[in-house]
This record gives structure tokens, C-alpha cells and sequence, in this order.
């Protein structure tokens, strides 16, 4: 059908009027003798992107391939008791329909459909039961021979139901006094110290109040999708699916199908964003794999945008905080209680309070955590959780702090500086968050605010300034790689990482270009593929640190090998050399304490047996040393936000974000990780807001037109700083991470700056105008 | 006590079959597709599923987030908003038409330079809205950049960047501050 496309005329790039514009306006090749890392260099999966031919799991052309069409329940709670099909399947083309009445068996204990992001309790099982436990809770799986067909097919089963009314109200379970448990991955208990409410009671300035936010969604652009193609060798699948860790979905289908790892290869090479949503196999990949496996056919199951607001999302959550101080600002007591929505079948937990106990120094600290069980999916991990709504509390109550104190909100912060992790009673690994203090409210120009608020008003519009702090963990996990350098030069590194938009790719190949001196273009990075090397999946900010230093390790080994080539060459200069003599750069192994004395790695290569060079690793944290430190990502924010009085609209006029985030490994692709993170920020401080109908237990503005996001318009220009941080101890290669650090503190930033603004204090989140007025 | 809920609450509908194919030509980066598709077929399903253009992408499949936008006879639309059979005889341009060879169109140059996407999808209908967003010159400063591109949702947050480099294809400048 198609032919070589005719080419719309294009026009050369004009060249940017100077002055005019920010960011990194070439993109030409950088220097080969220059170190890659720490360079701006533009993403190595650019071209793939933008011209359309990266592939997403809803794109590999498989043969044959059947479309699957989900049916959502229409209650939130109660139980299907007739389950009509008959329509769907009278219509030509479709091949099946699939539901709890004719799965097939399916493993009994809760285990084997636990995954590496599960909280305690017992997962979700799709199509087991007859009960329904949440809103949209798929109940049917139509399989036609084309997408359309699948859609339609879905719209005449007909369900009954007996259902009964869903408890989706929070307020109320303060009383359960459910305490959250430890078990999932990364949930620390809070631990309180001292005696907070004496020192509460006995504070001089005393502020107290409860922060709010509903749930919200993660809405990723793609949609949830998985391919499933069926191999006509046996029961092999090729699984495309959308998802941050290929391993975790091979986990799960493996455990829930009786498959071998070798039966069930997980494939992701590009993500359509994630920010948490894809660090639990979602149930597209449940269904598409069992119609795929009980029709021998190659299946493709994509949600709808509603069907997204059926997982796991951002918990809602109360919040109670109550700090007191000295008359000089000195922090005497901090009490932080927060109650959170978990589901009726999981304990979904994240670290919401635990930051009031490490922030700032303070020796009373009374911290709990709570959950409330209602008639939901269980929520999830989405960008920064648990400190991005645990920060609007704790950031709010400062600047209410400094209001009370009659003292300036960032002069509050830095006299109760804390200089140790007070909650682990352990020094910082590094800590440079004074120095984010200082750089941005210089280029903020934050000396020159008025302290009183609705000192600055134009006409009806009042302007007001408000700043945060951030924080967020810098964790290393264990991650294997392999690396293979052919006779030619050319160097691929493998690692079934994944990269959800945050530069995997791009800073991968960097950190292996750099440990054999050769340019971007000779390096092949690839990820999401189940049959490389096991690597965690992406998520928490861990990954450049992680997989980075497995990267960096693997490449190392191979450079060793291309030293011993170098000393074989005939009056080798570098003979008797050991590694760390010898630096490699620019094609070629130099001998450091003499520039002169190289060895170009072609000329290494052509010692060889002609074979590729290749090389596993696997990386592990060094806990010993990590476990003697507090390791953590810093920021402070500062905004500028307008809000017109009679209309009680608000508008974030500027930014500016400064991160302590130890080394930079690209400061292009960091800098677009702020930003993004900057406009999360602003996303929910003014907009995101999943409303859940109190008396069906749904989330009713389960659509993009409704579930408010940032647009382009929303977006004001952002000033990213990172600051200079040295940090040995929290991996090899220094950087700590920069997937969360950018969204901390922003929604409280702008919840300040309406108060300086407007003098109104809005302490539930978003800030919409009926709250302003 | 439960409640009895049946959904879809509506009669039956015996024997529905569904609708007849008819024949459709469209013209995709300059060459002529014949397909038999229903009529119930939208263009972006028309591209992705039947023609394996998976360059333009689908995020919400209710012209709601941009993704999707391709040029129809030279103005962007949200191919998820039309159907395939109402664009007989259409001179449609896709993201993969606007590559001359391994040359990239300006705007897809200024997006890489400019790092305007991290994951990618939406990136193609953002870059398809661009284009369209020259023809229409409409455009004096780089705040009507932030507007008229507000169609376009990018999650990852890269506006910033979205802006730079579409205001550097174009020669934008930035509105003079306010006094």
C-alpha cells in the first residue's frame, strides 16, 4: 500500500535572535576530547522521538493480532450476579470475551501476585471473583478481530449487579487509629523523640492546622497498553508493555501464569511516561497475557484515559501539624499526624511525615501515620511520594510560622538548619541546601520582598513571593550490565533498565563513551528488554546512581582489557602501566604523568583475536560506608504568583528552583527533569484534583478535559540552579538523583505566595478560586 | 440491603451486526492509501492500526490532549476527532512526513537542541500543532507560543522548552517585561 513518501519542503534553522531566548540552543557534535559526562549533550533517542519511530508498547506490528476492549464495573462495591455475553459474542469478529466466570485457574496464595512495588495486604486479582472492591474494577475482557469491533462488543455485555453503598469518606477515620505497617519497600515508621507536647504547650509562638489534598492521577500521555504477542513455537510470548521495570511485569506474569522466564520476555524499550504509574504491573498486562495464552493468539489490550483512573493513584490524605517556637524563631515542637487513604485489600504506605523529623532541627518531634480503609483500588507511588504532600503541610506551617514570628520565611529555615538527620541520630553525606538558599534568592531577588502581605497590588492583580525547601531520598540499589566492544570501536552496554523520559538512554551512553575516551555516537545503549541484565525498575530517583554505577563498573572492566591489548603493541608506551595510570580519551589510552605517551584504542583492538570484548557486572551499594550517613537531595524554591482579586484566579509568573543534587551528569536532560517536576509543582498546587462522588465511590472527572494538568500557558519561565555538591558516599559516581527533587516544596512555595499575595491562607490543595475569593 | 443494578440499562440489541466497509483514498506524506475501513473507524485508528503510522500518537481518544494532531490539507486537527471515511481524497501530513530524509524539519531539530519532550509521546502531535501554528500566523510573541499550543498537553512538563524551541524556529521574540 505505501511507497516512499513524498517529503514536505523544509527551510534551514534560522538562527535564535540573541538575547531573547534561554536553555541550550546548539546542538552540535561536543568536543571528543572533553569528558562526555557532565556535558549538555542532547538525548541519543532525540532523532527516534521526533521524527515518530520510537516504538511504545501499543506499536510493535505484530501478525495476526487481536484487540482486547476492557468492561468496567458500573458500582464501586457489591458483587456481579449475571454476566450476559451472548450479545458480544453474536457479533462477527468477535473471538472471545473473558471474565471471572471463565478464567482459567488462577494461584490461590497472595504471593504470586505480589510485585517489587506491593504493599502488605492482599493484590488485586483480576477476573477471580465475583466481588467488586473498587470503581471501574475490570470485569470483562472483549477479544475481536479489530479494535473497533472489541469496543463495540464491550458495550453489549450486559452485567448485574447487587450493590451496596461504597465508604469512600476520609474524615471520619481518625477514629480506626490504623497504624500504618511496615512492609513496603522504602516505608520507614515514623519514630517520634523528645516530649512534643510539652514543648508545645510551652512554646511562645504556637501555630496549628490541617492541610488537605484529594487523590490525584498520574496520567502519563500513552495509554495503558500491552501487546502480547503469542509465538507459534510453544506457549512463548513476547510481552510489549508499558510499564518502568520490565522485570517487575516478568515477575508477576511468570508467578500468575506458571510461565518460565524464558515463556515470558518483557519488552519496553520506550515508556510514555510514568511517574509512578508504571511501577506496578497494571491489569492490561494481566489480561492481555491470559487471552493471549487461552487463544494461542497474539492480543493487544490498551485502557481507556477513564479506565486510568481506575489504579493506583496519589492518596488522599489529612493533615495535622502543629509546630511551636521561641520568640527567635527556634523550633521547640513539632507535632505531624497525617491520615491517609489506603484500599479495603492493601496497606498502601509512603513517607508523608517522617520529613518534619529531619528538615529542621528540633529535639521534640511527635510524628504518626494512619490509614483510612475505603471502597477503592489501593493508591500508588506517583512522582515524590508521600514528601510532596507531606512538604505542602510541613512548608505551609513554616511560612504560617514566620507570619506568627514576624520573621522572614527563608531567615526561619536557616536558623533551624539542621546540620544532622536528628531522625537517625547521622550526619548528611552532603549537604549544600544553605548554598541553594543562597543562589536562589539571589537570582530571585527575594531580599527586596515587603514582608506584609498585600503589600504589592496594580490595579486588581496582587503579586506576592513565597519559597520552600525540598528534599527527597538518594538511594542505590543493586544493578547488573554487560558490555561488548567490537573490533570496530563500537560499544554496547546493555541493562534492562527502563528510561520513562529522564535520560536513561543519554546518560548511560555518556558514562560509557567516557571510560573509553570514544565519542557519543560509538556507544549503543539498551534497556527494557528482560533478557539483559536484571536491573530494579525505575523509580524513587535511584536509577542514574544505580544502573550508572553498574555502567561505569562493566565499561571499566572492558578498558582494563583494552590496556593489556595496548601493552602488547611493539614498544608499547604504556607498558607496565597499571589502570589507574592511564587515562582514556579521545580514542585514545593516554599514560597521565606524560600526555605524549598514548595508545590509540585502535591500535589496541588490532592486538586482539578479532573477537568482541565482553564483560558482565554486577554493582552493589557499599552499605557499610552509605549506612553511616543520612543521603539526601536538597532544594529550595521561589515563586512569584499573581492572583486577580475580583476573579480570584492565580498565576505563577516565575520560578526559580535550586537543587544540591551532588554531581550533574547532564545538565540539559537534569535541567528538563526540574522543569518537568517544577510544572508537576504547579500542577498541583493549582489544578489536579481526582473528585471521588461520595455517594458512588467514583472519580468523576476521570478525563484530561476534567482532571486538570498544567497546559503550556500555565507554565511561567523556570530558572533551574544547581549548585556545586561533592558527594563520595552516596555512590561512585556522585549524583543523587533527580527524578523527584524538583516537584518538593513548589505547592507549598505558591500556597505562600498567595498568602503573601492576598493575606488568605488555602490550605487544601488545589488552590482554586473559590478558595482565593 | 444490596441494590440492583443492571448496566447497561437499555434493551437488548438482537443480532447487531456492525457496519458496512466503504472505500476511502487518503494522501499520507505524499502517497496515495487506498483502504476499506467502517465507517466507524477514526483517522488516528485509520493510521495506527491500518497503516502502522505509530508516529502519531493516541493519550486520551477524546481530542482532549493533543496527541494525536496531524496536518489535514495544511491545518492541524486531532485525528482522534474524525473519522477516516470523512477525509476521502485529504492531503494528510504525519510526523514521519516531515523528515526530508535523514534531514530534520526545523522544528524537529529545535526539539532535540532544546530537549522539548523527555518520554517522547507527545511529542509528535506537539511537533504536527507547530507546524500548523506557522501557517497560521497568528503568532507576535512567545506568551501567544504558551496559548496557542495550550491544545498540546506534554505531562512530562517540558513547556519551557516546547516554547524556546518553536520561538527559535520561528524568530520570536519574548514580550517586553512588564514595567
Amino acid at each position: 500500500m505505501s511507497s516512499s513518501p513524498k517529503k514536505t519542503s523544509t527551510s534551514s534553522v534560522a538562527p535564535p535572535p540573541t538575547g531573547t531566548l534561554t536553555g541550550y540552543l546548539t546542538d552540535a557534535p561536543l568536543d571528543p576530547a572533553i569528558k562526555q559526562t557532565g556535558q549538555p549533550a542532547s538525548r541519543v533517542d532525540g532523532r527516534l522521538k521526533v521524527m515518530g519511530q520510537a516504538k511504545y508498547a501499543g506499536e510493535f506490528n505484530v501478525p495476526d493480532l487481536l484487540y482486547g476492549v476492557v468492561v468496567s464495573s458500573a458500582i464501586a462495591k457489591g458483587k456481579i450476579t449475571k454476566l450476559d455475553t451472548a450479545d458480544a459474542l453474536a457479533v462477527p469478529g468477535v473471538v472471545a470475551v473473558f471474565s471471572h466466570e471463565n478464567r482459567p485457574s488462577m494461584p490461590w496464595f497472595d504471593r504470586s501476585y505480589r510485585d517489587d512495588d506491593t504493599p502488605t495486604g492482599s493484590p488485586f486479582r483480576p477476573f477471580y471473583k465475583a466481588e467488586i472492591q473498587f470503581a471501574m474494577q475490570p470485569i470483562a475482557l472483549v477479544v475481536a478481530d479489530s479494535f473497533e469491533l472489541a469496543r463495540y462488543g464491550a458495550s453489549l455485555v450486559r452485567v448485574e449487579y447487587d450493590a451496596e453503598t461504597p465508604d469512600v469518606e476520609l474524615s471520619d477515620k481518625w477514629k480506626d487509629e490504623l497504624e500504618a505497617p511496615t512492609g513496603k519497600t522504602g516505608y520507614e515508621k515514623p519514630k517520634s523523640r523528645g516530649k512534643a507536647e510539652e514543648a508545645l504547650a510551652k512554646a511562645a509562638v504556637r501555630v496549628e492546622a490541617e492541610y488537605l489534598h484529594s487523590a490525584e492521577h498520574h496520567n502519563p500521555m500513552e495509554l495503558f497498553t500491552t501487546t502480547a504477542e503469542w509465538l507459534n513455537d510453544g506457549q512463548r510470548l513476547n510481552i510489549y508493555d508499558k510499564t518502568q521495570g520490565v522485570m517487575n511485569s516478568q515477575q508477576y506474569v511468570t508467578k500468575v501464569f506458571g510461565l518460565s522466564t524464558d515463556e515470558a520476555r518483557v519488552v519496553s524499550p520506550f515508556v510514555g511516561g510514568g511517574f509512578g504509574s508504571g511501577l506496578r504491573p497494571q491489569y492490561q498486562l494481566f489480561l492481555a497475557v491470559l487471552a493471549a495464552l487461552e487463544l494461542k493468539r497474539s492480543v493487544r489490550v490498551t485502557l481507556t484515559r477513564q479506565q486510568m483512573f481506575s489504579f493506583g493513584h496519589r492518596p488522599a490524605a489529612i493533615q495535622r501539624i502543629a509546630l511551636g517556637a521561641d520568640a527567635d524563631g527556634t523550633l521547640q515542637g513539632v507535632r505531624h499526624e497525617v491520615l491517609a487513604e489506603t484500599s479495603q485489600f492493601e496497606n498502601y504506605t509512603e513517607i508523608t511525615v517522617n520529613w518534619s523529623g529531619m528538615l529542621y532541627q528540633c529535639d521534640n518531634v511527635q510524628l504518626r501515620h494512619l490509614l483510612g480503609r475505603m471502597d477503592v483500588y489501593s493508591p500508588l507511588d506517583m512522582r515524590a511520594p508521600g514528601a510532596a504532600t507531606g512538604l505542602f503541610a510541613l512548608e505551609s506551617a513554616m511560612d504560617e510560622l514566620a507570619v506568627k514570628l514576624q520573621m522572614d520565611p527563608l531567615e526561619l529555615r536557616l536558623k533551624n538548619y539542621a546540620e544532622r538527620d536528628q531522625n537517625i541520630d547521622k550526619p548528611f553525606s552532603s549537604k549544600e541546601l544553605r548554598e541553594c538558599y543562597r543562589q536562589g534568592a539571589e537570582r530571585f531577588g527575594w531580599a527586596h520582598r515587603k514582608p506584609a502581605p498585600r503589600a504589592t497590588q496594580r490595579g486588581t492583580t496582587l503579586t506576592g513571593w513565597g519559597m520552600a525547601t525540598g528534599v527527597w531520598d538518594s538511594k542505590q540499589n543493586k544493578a547488573a550490565a554487560k558490555a561488548t566492544l567490537t573490533p570496530d570501536g563500537r560499544l554496547r552496554v546493555q541493562s534492562a533498565t527502563a528510561d520513562i523520559g529522564t535520560g536513561t538512554y543519554t546518560i548511560m551512553s555518556q558514562l560509557a563513551a567516557d571510560s573509553l575516551g570514544l565519542p557519543l555516537d560509538a556507544i549503543t545503549f539498551q534497556l527494557g528488554d528482560t533478557t539483559l541484565p536484571p536491573a530494579p525498575f525505575e523509580g524513587g530517583s535511584q536509577t542514574a546512581a544505580t544502573v550508572g554505577t553498574a555502567v561505569k563498573d562493566v565499561c571499566d572492566a572492558i578498558a582494563k582489557q583494552v590496556l593489556k591489548l595496548a601493552q602488547k603493541v611493539e614498544n608499547s608506551p604504556l607498558k607496565g602501566a597499571d589502570f589507574e595510570d592511564v587515562t582514556f580519551v579521545n580514542g585514545q589510552i593516554q599514560l597521565l604523568a606524560d600526555p605524549t605517551k598514548t595508545v590509540s584504542i585502535a591500535t589496541a583492538l588490532a592486538q586482539g583475536d578479532g573477537q568482541p570484548i565482553e564483560e558482565k557486572t554486577t554493582a552493589l551499594p557499599n552499605l557499610v560506608k552509605q549506612s553511616q550517613y543520612s543521603r539526601h537531595v536538597h532544594s529550595a524554591v521561589f515563586v512569584e504568583v499573581e492572583v486577580d482579586e475580583d476573579y480570584g484566579t492565580v498565576r505563577v509568573m516565575r520560578v526559580v528552583s535550586a537543587i544540591a543534587g551532588g554531581r550533574i551528569l547532564n545538565p540539559k536532560t537534569a535541567r528538563s527533569q526540574i522543569l518537568g517536576a517544577v510544572v508537576w509543582g504547579i500542577s498541583m498546587a493549582l489544578h489536579e484534583e481526582s473528585i471521588l462522588d461520595q455517594a458512588h465511590g467514583r472519580f468523576i472527572n476521570h478525563s484530561l478535559a476534567e482532571y486538570h494538568v498544567s497546559v503550556n500557558a500555565d507554565i511561567p519561565p523556570i530558572d533551574v540552579i544547581f549548585v556545586e555538591e561533592n558527594d563520595t558516599i552516596v555512590n561512585p559516581l556522585g549524583a543523587k538523583g533527580l527524578g523527584e527533587i524538583g516537584i518538593l516544596g513548589v505547592s507549598a512555595a505558591i500556597a505562600n505566595a498567595v498568602y503573601h499575595a492576598t493575606g488568605r491562607r488555602v490550605r487544601k490543595l488545589p488552590i482554586t478560586l473559590d478558595k482565593v475569593l | 440491603m444490596p441494590q440492583h443494578v443492571i448496566s447497561p440499562n437499555r434493551p437488548v440489541q438482537a443480532a447487531a451486526l456492525p457496519p458496512p466497509t466503504a472505500a476511502v483514498t487518503l494522501t499520507i506524506n505524499g502517497t496515495a492509501h487506498r483502504l476499506e475501513v467502517a465507517p466507524w473507524v477514526s483517522l488516528l485508528d485509520a493510521l495506527r492500526d491500518y497503516l502502522d503510522l505509530t508516529g502519531t500518537k493516541k493519550g486520551c481518544d477524546h481530542g482532549q490532549c493533543g496527541a494525536c494532531t496531524v496536518l489535514v490539507n495544511g491545518k492541524r486537527i486531532n485525528s482522534c476527532l474524525t473519522l477516516a471515511v470523512m477525509k476521502d481524497g485529504a492531503e494528510i501530513t504525519t510526523i514521519e512526513g516531515l523528515a526530508n530524509g535523514e534531514e530534520l524539519h526545523p522544528f524537529q531539530a529545535a526539539f532535540v537542541a532544546h530537549d522539548a519532550f523527555q518520554c517522547g509521546y507527545c511529542t509528535p502531535g506537539q511537533i504536527c500543532s507547530a507546524v500548523g501554528l506557522q501557517q497560521e500566523g497568528r503568532v507576535r510573541t512567545t506568551d501567544d507560543i504558551r496559548e496557542l499550543m495550550s491544545g498540546n498537553i506534554c505531562r512530562c512538563g517540558a513547556y519551557p522548552n516546547i516554547v524556546d524551541a518553536i520561538a527559535e524556529v520561528m524568530q520570536t521574540p519574548r514580550p517586553a517585561p512588564a514595567s
